[in-house]
């Protein structure tokens, strides 16, 4: 166990993403829960990197696909907290539970 | 002749003066309608009177015999090379006739309802409705091909409608416009499986070509004839069916009841339905495609000849009980429209035997002038006494001098005496049927004197009878008073026109000009044969005078005894209480109710099934939908969760 090998950042990318998953669900601050997601999305970054360092070591397709969803990422960000933002003058609150009037 | 572009303004000149009033005039200038419609009317009477002139005089008769021309032909709609509905104008004796006819007594009408209609607060609407009519019998009678007749007849049937029910705030008005329309139209059911029958057989839709392939011997004739239902030719079946538009639109027996309560209309509308449009569409139908009929298929012939005998006989009893002016008239137009449809099936085709066809239509001639006449005469009375009932009437004679004389004069010529106009075309109608059938010759013989009497008992009771006093209306002052008189000139000056008309139209040549194949026909005169009927007519005239000329309580006494048989025909035999019995009991029990519990459960029922399924299923997953964000984030990971095991182990 010397070196760093592919199943050590795997656990890590599988290990964030269920920390991710588990944060969106169970947070009720709609800005966690933002930050949750980020976590999300971190960790399929960090399978992308390693399955092309360590399979496809001579191409950059992983890379362009890690700095393509950084980039939806901010992107996302920004809509997501207008969003908020507009939810929060409506109903002062960022609890997610109080946005529940668009059902049945 | 005329160019094409000429004849057809006859029949877009009352087109155009209906859109231009019906669009603008109500609004911009209400005063000027009934000018301007008359003005457009006249217009297409001097086309008609130029276009008859040239047709019969000028172009003259082809080889003794008078072509049908196509002046105007336009495709409209192409099924295939061979059959095609076309708007065209064809111009044939018989349709050249007939629009010197109508566009005659719209004239007539239009001036008289400058009159008759003025301070109406639907002055406008009249005459636009007026045009209309108008338009659609002269689109009629120009038809070259048999859809555009169809279609022509069904505008006819609108416009009747419209103006049956010009009254519209009077129920009884609306009632009778729905008749009208409802029973035509039911009979124009008939006519249009009778075109689908005739043009499936002989495959086209144009007049000549039609005739042409169903008179000769070709490969459509004998197909035609060798197809049979029920024990008749397909050809007679599908003849018979077109009859029974034509009867429909004709008020013959048993589809007559819409007549006597189109009455509801203004008077002048009257005139135009029973002189001139709609009433003798039926019988232009007829003889329009009268070869057909006489060559081919001589057992739907017969039908016409009984059907028009049976109508002209009980129309002609019923008359005699009717107290309302209007109705009298109404039944007498049945009962002469009659007298055009046997005449037509009495008679062979072509030379001496197409009499009785050139006879029809000499009677439908003479019979549009003094049937005009009358009404117009009616509407007059109408228009002095504020009623239509003959028991308000009396003595009128001294109130109304022209009035009084023009009205004589119309019954003396429907009467048939003679030197006035329907005698001479009566006198034809009875030679024809003396040749082609005895039976129906007897019959129309006393259909004839009672024709006379009803007509004199009118003339009696509203001229004679009782010295009339104007009495005093609820609003205080007389309604009568001399201020009111017979109506202005614009009254005036139609009754006298028909009132000539009436004299001398049966004067003319008509044997040389309108017949059967086109070829003159020589009309000897028989003083012999003609002594009987004038002389039954007669008679009748001197009953009519010995029962009413002086109140008495002469026919009180007769119709108390035969009692049963005068309410009978007071009450119309009954006819519509046959045809309510029939409607109510019988078609709205067995099969409108069936229909209405069919559609009202099962249709509805299955429609109402699925929709409460619908609901049921949506009501028990709606407890899904929390509003949640988090909760659909939990469902959406356990699908992909879900997915990735499916894949992962199966």
């Amino acid at each position: 166990m010397s070196q760093i090998g592919l199943p050590h950042i795997l656990f890590l990318s599988c290990a964030l993403f269920f920390i991710g998953v588990y944060g969106f669900l169970t947070r009720r601050n709609m800005i966690t829960m933002l930050m949750a997601l980020e976590l999300i999305l971190n960790s399929v970054n960090i399978n992308f990197i390693a399955f092309n360092k360590f399979l496809f070591a001579d191409k950059m397709d992983g890379l362009f696909f890690t700095i393509f969803i950084i980039t939806i990422a901010a992107a996302e960000a920004a809509v997501a907290i207008a969003i908020i933002i507009n939810l929060y003058r409506n109903s002062h609150s960022l609890d997610v539970d109080d946005a529940d009037t668009m059902k049945f | 002749m005329l160019s094409p572009t000429l004849i057809a303004l006859i029949p877009l000149l009352p087109v155009f003066s209906f859109l231009l009033i019906a669009l603008g005039g109500k609004k911009y200038f209400p005063n000027l309608c009934g000018i301007l419609a008359t003005l457009a009317i006249l217009g297409s009477f001097i086309l008609s009177a130029t276009v008859a002139y040239e047709y019969f005089f000028q172009l003259g008769p082809t080889a003794g015999a008078f072509k049908p021309t196509v002046a105007v032909s336009l495709q409209w709609l192409p099924f295939s090379p061979d059959v095609s509905i076309d708007m065209g104008i064809l111009l044939d004796p018989i349709s050249v006739m007939m629009l010197v006819v109508v566009t005659l007594i719209s004239l007539m009408v239009h001036f008289y309802s400058l009159g008759y209609m003025k301070g109406e607060t639907r002055y406008a609407t009249f005459y636009s409705f007026l045009g209309l009519f108008t338009f659609s019998m002269l689109g009629l009678v120009l038809s070259s091909n048999i859809f555009q007749i169809y279609a022509f007849w069904e505008l006819v049937g609108v416009s009747s409608f419209l103006l049956i029910g010009f009254y519209f705030d009077k129920p009884s008005a609306v009632a009778a416009s729905k008749k009208a329309f409802i029973v035509t139209r039911f009979a124009d059911l008939g006519f249009l499986i009778g075109i689908l029958v005739l043009a499936y057989y002989s495959g086209t839709l144009d007049f000549q070509t039609l005739i042409t392939r169903l008179t000769t011997p070709t490969d459509q004739l004998h197909h035609s004839m060798a197809a049979t239902f029920m024990g008749c030719s397909a050809l007679s079946w599908g003849l018979a069916l077109v009859f029974v538009g034509g009867a429909g639109k004709s008020a013959m027996f048993p589809l007559h009841i819409w007549l006597p309560d189109a009455m509801e209309g203004p008077t002048p509308v009257s005139a135009l339905i029973h002189a001139a449009t709609m009433v003798v569409a039926g019988v232009y139908l007829v003889a329009r495609l009268f070869p057909i009929f006489a060559i081919s298929s001589p057992a739907s012939l017969d039908i016409v000849a009984w059907v028009g005998i049976t109508s002209s006989f009980i129309a002609a009893i019923v008359a005699c009980t009717q107290t309302d002016i209007k109705r009298v008239l109404a039944y007498s137009t049945m009962s002469q429209i009659g007298y055009m449809m046997f005449a037509l099936g009495v008679s062979g085709y072509g030379g001496e035997h197409g009499l009785g066809f050139m006879a029809s239509m000499f009677h439908l001639f003479t019979h549009a002038m003094f049937k005009a006449l009358l009404f117009l005469g009616a509407g007059s009375v109408i228009h002095y006494v504020h009623s239509n009932d003959m028991k308000d009437m009396g003595g009128l004679r001294k109130h109304m001098p022209i009035t009084h004389i023009t009205f004589l004069v119309a019954c003396l010529a429907i009467a048939g005496i003679p030197p006035f106009a329907g005698f001479f075309s009566k006198e034809e109608i009875l030679t024809a049927a003396y040749h082609g059938n005895k039976a129906i010759f007897g019959i129309a013989l006393v259909t004839a004197a009672i024709t006379a009497f009803y007509m004199f008992r009118l003339y009696f009771s509203i001229f004679w009878s009782k010295d009339f006093h104007p009495y005093h209306t609820e609003d205080g002052h007389g309604a009568h008073d001399a201020h009111h008189g017979e109506g202005p000139f614009t009254m005036l000056l139609p009754l006298l026109i028909l009132g000539l008309l009436s004299i001398g139209a049966g004067f003319l040549p008509f044997g040389r000009l309108v017949t059967s194949d086109g070829v003159a026909i020589v009309t000897e005169f028989n003083p012999g044969f003609s002594a009987g009927p004038v002389l039954l007519a007669l008679a009748g005239i001197v009953l009519a005078w010995s029962f009413y000329k002086k109140q008495n309580n002469a026919p009180d006494q007769v119709a108390g005894n035969i009692k049963g048989f005068y309410t009978a025909a007071y009450h119309k035999f009954y006819i519509d209480e046959v045809y309510i019995f029939i409607t109510r009991k019988i078609v709205f029990n067995l099969i409108g109710r069936p229909a209405a519990w069919f559609d009202r459960n099962i249709v509805d029922g299955t429609i109402n099934l699925i929709a409460s399924l619908a609901e049921i299923v949506s009501f028990l997953i709606r407890k899904i939908q929390s509003g949640k964000v988090q909760v659909y984030a939990l469902y959406f990971m356990f699908g992909v969760l879900g997915f990735v095991l499916l894949f992962m182990f199966w």
